[in-house]
């Protein structure tokens, strides 16, 4: 199992190689076999699955932080994968027609194939980091493919668009995931489901449930994470009708049903998946009517199916589990074929839009027939050879059902029906307006090219699926044993016992229910340049795409002004936020903690030179501020400087007395001779408050470094080691002066890095005085 | 004597963070000269002042002030005084090069 998630990712490697080196046959022919094979694998595991007997792999990664690649294939992620590979085989014939050998293949395919086998990985992972890794994955590919033409602006507008909206749900997704494998002390989904009550006892299992939740959202789009995907059409048409219909779209889905049996059943799951599910249906069917584009109408409509399945999904029944899988086949059955009819429209007649095309019937009349089952499937039309009719229906009497179950779905049951009605009128309504609007009536507008019908190797994707939705719209039980009861039964826990019957009887109020669809649809068909204009008032500004691109420039804006309030590229402010974060920290710590005590049995005693030139320094410290002269503030530098070499001498330290002399005296020589070239001294006086703050702050850390030292002073702890040194000093070192054995001997690292400073110091003055002054005379 | 001498301490950093707070870069290395005497009186007032004799050994004496802090200060006056020459002469190519030592008109453009 784990070489058929490999194998794309294997075949991603030398496409570019066949590309290079074998330039007489078109490089989607080479691969086709790839994801034909993977198909055929798991057509051969039908049997096995339907039986019971799931199959378990694992690959190991990081075993000791429990990643790994672990793979588990049961009757969803069978269904899964067989759509991924079997659509992902139909989508590479159908590109090797559509793509012409002077595209950049080498790049297409590259990422279409790391797409499959990112898919695979998704829906075939046990384990959440694997899962999560193979989740961003299709997140990056779908981003490069919808990028494919990245010459074009609105390309890499909707490839942008499509990354961040995904990337942020794939991030949430993580968090959830990190606190359900915390939880519950695993990483594999099964033992999670397993362990199912210890998640749902979990304080944090709201938290869990709306992080995954909007992970599934966004990969989904579900309102109001669906705009991307209108903006994801700039992608090409094989990739539109393999990632944003029938594949990725669904991880989302996926993920819901996957995680089905540890969220299910409960009210929160059943508000949210159902809620925002009938929103995304009512609203991307609403929505699909305005579009004038093909592939935009196909969008929408794609929005609003996920959100019908979305909402079965939170049912929590097991007819809704059945339903919802059944729909997932059909859905990606007809919206795989639409979507390849819309690419050959734009490719025989050089436009997708709507309002431009019309009566191509007798042009294109395969086209034309394989657009009608589409169309028909996808509005729920109650004939036997539409299969969109029969998840339909399931889903009308599911949501009747709802009655029955839980507190909180029964109080809301009524409104349900009635929001399933009104989202597959709309749903009916831009069927037949895509349908009838394409391939009736007359031509409008100058066609490009001269319409004709497509090659038949274009034809041969569509046709197979149309196939697929008439034999499924005929003979539906024929794919209900091998395949939709092994998946609802790895959704919901249990076996269905369901026998796909086509009409449920006449008194039956679902098929009620269809038929006031039909009837109002095709009322508001005819009628729908008369009541167009409520477009304008709905969604009007409550469109999330003004939301999404308010909120995207805004964080630039505010973003860059935060930044430009700080930085303000000011030595002074800078020097000001360190010194008052000093300040504030010290200060805090050294109150908070009782930091400060006093302690005055252990002071030196008072005498008075000492102090006398204390003073003297602190006058002249406080003077070198004042001095509006450069040589008086120079001089009065120093007398610091000497003061302190006077200082040293009273507290008898005779080596620091003569080094501070002679640098001193060093420092201010060094000063008397630059202070020619030196500009004179800034007079300008400064702003007032800036003034207050400098003193303010200097003021403060002038007081918070006496309180620290009188406090560090005051509470000595350990006796020095002073008396190591002076004994040993004469034994060890062989000197009699401490300080210089202590420089030399007992700690000569110290000094040989102070010599090396010194050493870079001069080597620094150097080359700053005497190369640039080389560049200037050059 | 330790609590004047830390007091004394204070003034200096209040002195030379004031001056590091100005717009001239002559101020600013007179700034760092005022803190790290600061600095250095600091050290030797937290080693405990007037504690005997100066640490050369002789015969008959027992006590000495602590060599250590005298020792750490050798070290940081040296390394203080390579900085500031260091300062000095990047303040003088500073001026040389763009005709101004204010820290203000020495922001750089917003592009670069």
């Amino acid at each position: 199992m784990q070489y058929a998630v490999l194998a794309p990712f294997l075949t991603a490697l030398v496409v570019p190689f066949l590309f290079r080196y074998i330039r007489a046959i078109h490089t989607g022919w080479l691969i086709l076999p790839i994801p034909f094979g993977i198909f055929t694998y798991f057509l051969s595991q039908l049997t096995n699955i339907s039986e019971g007997h799931n199959q378990h792999s694992m690959v190991q990664w990081v075993p000791s932080l429990g990643m790994n690649f672990s793979f588990y294939l049961d009757g969803l992620s069978l269904l899964f994968s067989l759509l991924i590979s079997g659509i992902g085989t139909l989508v590479v014939l159908y590109s090797i027609f559509y793509l012409d050998k002077n595209e950049k293949l080498h790049n297409f395919y590259v990422f279409l194939y790391i797409f499959m086998g990112a898919m695979l990985g998704v829906v075939l992972s046990d384990n959440i980091y694997a899962l999560y890794l193979f989740w961003e994955l299709t997140s990056i590919s779908s981003f490069l493919l919808i990028g494919y033409w990245y010459e074009r602006q609105a390309s890499r507008y909707g490839a942008l668009k499509s990354m961040i909206i995904t990337v942020l749900g794939g991030l949430s997704m993580l968090g959830g995931l990190i606190l359900l494998s915390i939880i519950t002390g695993t990483t594999s989904i099964r033992e999670m489901i397993a362990a199912s009550d210890t998640v749902l006892e979990s304080p944090y299992f709201t938290g869990i449930l709306v992080l995954i939740l909007l992970g599934a959202f966004t990969k989904s789009a579900q309102f109001p994470f669906h705009i991307w995907l209108p903006d994801a059409m700039e992608a090409p048409t094989p990739v539109s009708a393999f990632l944003h219909s029938a594949t990725m779209v669904k991880a989302g889905i996926y993920l819901t049903a996957r995680l089905f049996l540890l969220f299910g059943g409960t009210d929160i799951f059943f508000v949210l998946v159902t809620g925002f599910g009938l929103l995304t249906l009512c609203w991307g069917s609403y929505m699909a009517v305005r579009q004038t584009d093909l592939k935009a109408i196909l969008a929408f409509s794609t929005i609003s199916q996920l959100g019908m399945i979305m909402t079965m999904l939170g049912f929590g029944t097991k007819e809704a589990a059945f339903a919802a899988v059944f729909h997932i086949f059909n859905h990606a059955t007809f919206k795989g074929s639409l979507f390849m009819v819309a690419g050959i429209v734009d490719h025989e007649t050089g436009t997708r839009d709507i309002r431009r095309l019309g009566g191509l019937m007798t042009l294109m009349p395969i086209s034309a027939t394989l657009a009608f089952f589409g169309a028909f499937s996808m509005a729920g039309v109650p004939l036997p050879i539409f299969n969109g009719f029969l998840s339909k229906e399931m889903f009308f009497k599911t949501s009747l059902d709802l009655e029955t179950t839980s507190t909180l779905a029964a109080s809301i049951a009524p409104f349900v029906p009635a929001l399933a009605v009104f989202g597959s009128i709309f749903t009916f309504v831009y069927s037949m307006y895509f349908f009838f609007h394409t391939f009736t009536g007359k031509t409008r507008g100058e066609l490009k090219v001269k319409p004709h019908e497509a090659p038949i190797g274009m034809l041969i994707s569509p046709i197979v699926l149309v196939l697929f939705v008439i034999i499924v719209g005929l003979l539906p039980n024929m794919i209900n044993e091998p395949i939709l009861t092994p998946a609802t039964a790895a959704i919901y826990g249990e076996l269905p016992d369901k026998h796909i019957v086509f009409w449920h009887g006449f008194f039956e109020p679902a098929l009620y229910m269809s038929m006031i669809v039909v009837a109002l649809g095709v009322i508001l068909f005819l009628t729908r340049t008369k009541w167009q204009s409520v477009y304008n008032w709905i969604p009007g500004v409550l469109s999330a795409n003004k939301t999404y691109d308010y909120l995207y420039n805004m964080q630039f804006r505010v973003s860059e002004k935060t930044t430009r309030t700080y930085m303000t590229g000011s030595i002074r402010h800078y020097m000001l936020y360190i010194l008052i974060f000093i300040i504030g920290a010290t200060g805090v710590t050294l109150f908070v903690t009782d930091g400060f005590v006093i302690d005055t049995s252990d002071l030196a005693p008072i005498s008075w030179p000492e102090v006398a030139v204390g003073l003297v320094m602190a006058i002249a410290a406080i003077a070198t501020i004042l001095m509006k002269n450069r040589i008086a503030a120079i001089l009065v530098l120093g007398i610091v400087g000497y003061g302190l070499s006077l200082l040293f001498v009273f507290f008898r330290a005779p080596d620091l007395a003569l080094t501070q002399l002679i640098v001193e005296t060093v420092t201010v020589a060094l000063f008397l001779l630059c202070f020619y070239h030196l500009p004179k001294l800034d007079t300008k006086k400064q702003p007032v408050g800036a003034k207050t703050l400098n003193i303010i702050v200097s003021v403060s850390v002038g007081v918070l470094v006496t309180l620290v030292a009188i406090a560090s002073h005051s509470s000595k702890k350990f006796e020095t080691i002073a008396h190591y040194f002076i004994e040993e000093s004469h034994h060890l070192g062989g000197g009699n002066n401490v300080v210089n054995v202590i420089l030399v001997d007992m700690r000569g690292l110290d000094t040989l890095f102070e010599i090396t400073v010194l050493g870079l110091a001069a080597l620094g003055i150097y080359a700053m005085i005497r190369l640039r002054d080389k560049e200037e005379m050059e | 004597m330790e609590i004047i001498m830390s007091i004394l301490a204070g003034i200096l950093f209040s002195a030379g963070v004031y001056l590091l707070l100005q717009r001239q870069l002559l101020k600013i290395v007179f700034g760092t000269a005022l803190l790290s005497h600061g600095a250095h009186l600091l050290i030797l007032t937290m080693g405990k002042l007037n504690r005997g004799a100066p640490p050369i050994l002789e015969e008959g004496i027992k006590d000495y002030t602590d060599p250590l802090p005298q020792a750490l200060i050798l070290t940081s006056i040296v390394i203080s005084f390579g900085v500031t020459s260091f300062l000095l002469v990047l303040a003088y190519r500073a001026y040389r090069t763009n005709k101004t030592d204010n820290m203000e008109q020495l922001r750089g453009s917003d592009h670069d």
